[in-house]
């Protein structure tokens, strides 16, 4: 057995030298040999790593034909287990970056492995995979491929060896949109006051933080008959039963949980508490449902105001959860609450 | 407004029987600071400990950090309207222990607190590694509510510092820093060129353990007031809160808060650093309107070209950082802002939990979801266990040999708001 890490390469059919446009609608192989600019890039990796065969596909079929060509390729990967997978680079060829992209994504989603490929900043496949791969920022033509290969395959072996990937500049790489955690010489301080010079001058100056940009949510239609209606409450304010069983965080939360209320007509303490750390716990300690109301709730349903309470109640803790998790938990939620049949909810911050 | 801080350079502190400091070497009278300490009958107990820079020590849950002074000339001594009478900050001589920090420990209701590691990876991430701590871990008698007992834990953190800080009143100062700036008329007529700068900083002021007092008033009381910056270096501003440990400003940074020293560097060079303007975070949407539109209405008053806005905490605050941000810029009033992100464990997530296209100078101070791992402690000050409970912590986040991991969220001033330390992000 060989000690080097190994490495599964995807070319289209132009750099699988099978052909050109003519040839873009041949279906999916895999050789257990080097092909193409694998060639090139497995003399870079210094003997560290060795291309182990390669993926060919012509750019047509993989487009018109995504799922067999990803199921093709996908058994492939399974069956070879590579350490690290590779595709391209695509400089700016739209197709051949889609196909890359889309494989790229499909290996890291399904695999977990670390993907790198070769993009100009302007391929249509980028946006597809920047946050999954490392794409190496390339010519918009394959001119370019004498200078990707090198940063390719140094990428590549740092990412086999768990080695500290540097900062996009330094590796050559997209920036994938991560927010990486730096310790840096000047203080925050500094680089406020230095910032607010060159700003008050006149001078170029760079934010540290770009804002981000908010996805606005079209909201549901209104509920027509409220007592016909079946209402789920759902809270972001760290509502959990007594001793806390699926450990919920108490901030940066990465779970959900749902419980049972279907035999109860409160959150009453000391059954339920809260393990949020974000806002002084000692009124929702005494009171449960100041936070997550579901007394008032159980009124209603029994006066007939709403059709029924949701027989689960939902609940995380959004002290310093990510916005990213925050989609996530909402979208299964949603899932769970719809499939449930549930026609409105009560969501309470904190 | 004319301060003197006489910095004691501190190189090391020992436990012993009387309260001095001889060549750089602080010596604490543990027993005097016990019974000091106890004379507040709500004390049961209080344990006493020292964690030097380098050594293989673990403090935690830590509630506040606070730095040991006594005033030698000019006011009064102590935290006027806490533990002194009321009195004027920001004047005469005050004599600072540099180099040392009291440290509270000890549970209050269970998830808001830090950790300082002394040594190794942890270390890089508190500016709280780098001074001599003197610990104080306190308990108190059965039946104490807890918005008492946080009370009772701040008020004798700050009654420690004050009884060892009096062992710098007879010692001839290492350095002395000067601090004056005159009347906004004063200080416009001398220098009629340099941009008008004023200092925003928004406090936590949300209810028990997330709280912040001027000269002993609940800020959460306030309409936005403005400082002289001379008061908060002379310890106007008292930290009540420890949420998240990450980016609360513990009482030693407003003491020493980075934003006032960097500004007063430039003043009568680049700026003319006009004051302070001390913002509240309410949790109400009423309250955030009012208080933005308020603080934005004082730099207008004073004229201000410009306006550094500092936030303390995530979230929430968030909103109220922006509002100030946008109101200043639709007023012609340039802002830079600091805070932090909540990019998420992966760092993949957008970081803010509000956004405004008018905020263009922005400094970050770091992910407070950045994960570390940090080696086993040779020796605990508190309960290491309580990793599992606060925030930015998990449970299983301490392994059986000692290695545990948490979120910068935990670490005590990593991610400050007020760039008091070194983090920041960048894109990846």
């Amino acid at each position: 057995m060989s000690d080097k890490f190994k490495v599964l390469y995807y070319v289209n059919q132009f750099f699988g030298q099978i052909g050109g446009e003519d040839k873009a609608g041949i279906e999916p192989e895999f050789r257990k040999e080097k092909v193409g600019p694998a060639i090139g890039f497995e003399s870079k990796l210094k003997s560290e790593g060795e291309v182990i065969g390669t993926l060919i596909c012509g750019d047509n079929y993989f487009n018109e034909h995504k799922e067999e060509s990803l199921s093709f390729v996908m058994d492939v990967i399974k069956k070879e287990a590579p350490d690290i997978f590779v595709a391209g680079p695509a400089f700016n060829a739209g197709r051949y970056g889609v196909a890359c992209a889309e494989i790229c994504k499909a290996v890291a989603d399904e695999m977990g492995i670390p993907v790198v490929t070769g993009m100009y900043i302007e391929n249509p496949g980028l946006d597809t995979c920047r946050k999954e791969a490392y794409v190496i920022e390339t010519s918009d033509s394959a001119g370019g491929m004498r200078k990707a290969l090198p940063s390719m395959a140094k990428i590549t072996c740092k990412l086999a060896k768990g080695l500290e990937i540097g900062s996009p500049e330094e590796e050559g790489f997209i920036a994938r949109g991560m927010r990486k955690s730096l310790i840096v010489e000047k203080r925050g301080s500094l680089r406020a006051v230095e910032m607010l010079l060159k700003r008050l001058k006149g001078e170029e100056f760079e934010t540290e933080m770009p804002m981000p940009v908010f996805n606005i949510v079209e909201p549901a239609a209104a509920i027509k008959d409220l007592s016909k209606a079946t209402i789920a409450l759902c809270t972001s304010g760290g509502i959990v039963p007594a001793g806390n069983p699926d450990h919920i965080q108490s901030a940066s939360a990465q779970k959900w949980g749902k419980y049972d209320v279907s035999g109860r007509d409160a959150l009453n303490a000391p059954d339920f508490y809260t393990t949020h750390g974000g806002y002084d716990p000692v009124y929702a300690n005494e009171i449960p449902d100041r936070v997550a109301p579901l007394d008032i709730l159980k009124e209603f349903e029994k006066e007939g105001y709403i059709g029924k309470v949701n027989n689960y109640f939902y609940t995380t803790t959004g002290t310093g959860t990510s916005v990213a998790n925050a989609v996530k938990f909402g979208t299964e939620i949603g899932k769970e609450l719809k499939e449930a049949g549930v026609d409105g909810v009560i969501l309470t911050s904190t | 407004m004319k301060l003197e801080i006489g910095r004691i350079f501190i190189k090391d502190i020992q436990l012993g029987s009387e309260t001095s400091v001889k060549s750089g070497v602080l010596t604490v009278d543990e027993s005097g600071l016990i019974a000091k300490l106890k004379e507040d009958e709500r004390i049961k107990d209080v344990k006493i400990d020292v964690a030097r820079p380098g050594e293989k020590v673990r403090i935690i849950p830590v509630k506040d950090v606070i730095e040991p002074r006594v005033k030698i000339e000019g006011g009064l001594n102590g935290f006027p309207g806490v533990t002194a009478k009321p009195a004027q900050c920001g004047e005469g001589r005050t004599q600072v222990l540099y180099g040392a920090a009291v440290v509270t420990v000890g549970d209050i209701v269970g998830f808001q607190e830090g950790v300082i590691d002394m040594w190794g990876e942890g270390a890089k991430w508190t500016p709280f590694s780098q001074t001599y701590n003197l610990t104080v871990d306190i308990n108190v008698i059965d039946g104490i509510d807890p918005h008492t007992h946080e009370e009772i834990v701040r008020i004798a953190g700050l009654r420690a510092a004050e009884f060892i800080g009096q062992a710098g009143k007879d010692v001839t100062p290492d350095e002395v820093l000067t601090f004056e700036i005159g009347s906004v008329f004063e200080e416009t007529a001398k220098y009629p060129n340099l941009p008008k700068v004023l200092y925003a900083e928004m406090m936590i002021t949300q209810g028990l353990l997330h709280d912040t007092y001027i000269y002993g008033v609940n800020a959460q009381t306030i309409l936005p007031a403005v400082l002289h910056p001379n008061e908060e270096l002379d310890s106007a501003v008292i930290s009540g809160n420890c949420v998240a440990a990450c980016d609360k400003i513990t009482t030693y940074q407003h003491q020493n808060n980075s934003v006032i020293l960097d500004l007063y560097a430039e003043h009568g060079k680049e700026i003319n650093f006009m004051g302070c303007i001390m913002a509240p975070e309410h949790t109400t949407l009423a309250g955030k309107f009012r208080v933005s539109d308020y603080t934005v209405k004082l730099a207008k008053l004073l004229g201000a070209d410009a306006v550094v806005v500092s936030e303390e905490g995530y979230g929430n605050p968030d909103s109220d950082l922006l509002m100030i941000c946008k109101k200043c810029e639709k007023a012609g009033i340039k802002t830079v802002l600091i805070t932090d992100e909540c990019a998420g464990r992966d760092g993949m997530s957008q970081p803010l939990a509000d956004t405004a296209v008018e905020a263009v100078a922005v400094v970050s101070t770091g992910n407070v979801s950045h994960v570390i791992t940090v080696e086993p402690a040779e020796k605990v000050i508190g309960k290491a266990e309580s990793i599992a409970v606060l925030a930015g912590g998990w449970d299983g986040a301490l392994a059986e040999d000692g290695t545990f991991q948490c979120e910068l969220n935990a670490v005590i001033g990593s991610t400050s708001e007020i760039g008091f330390h070194n983090v920041t992000c960048r894109l990846y």
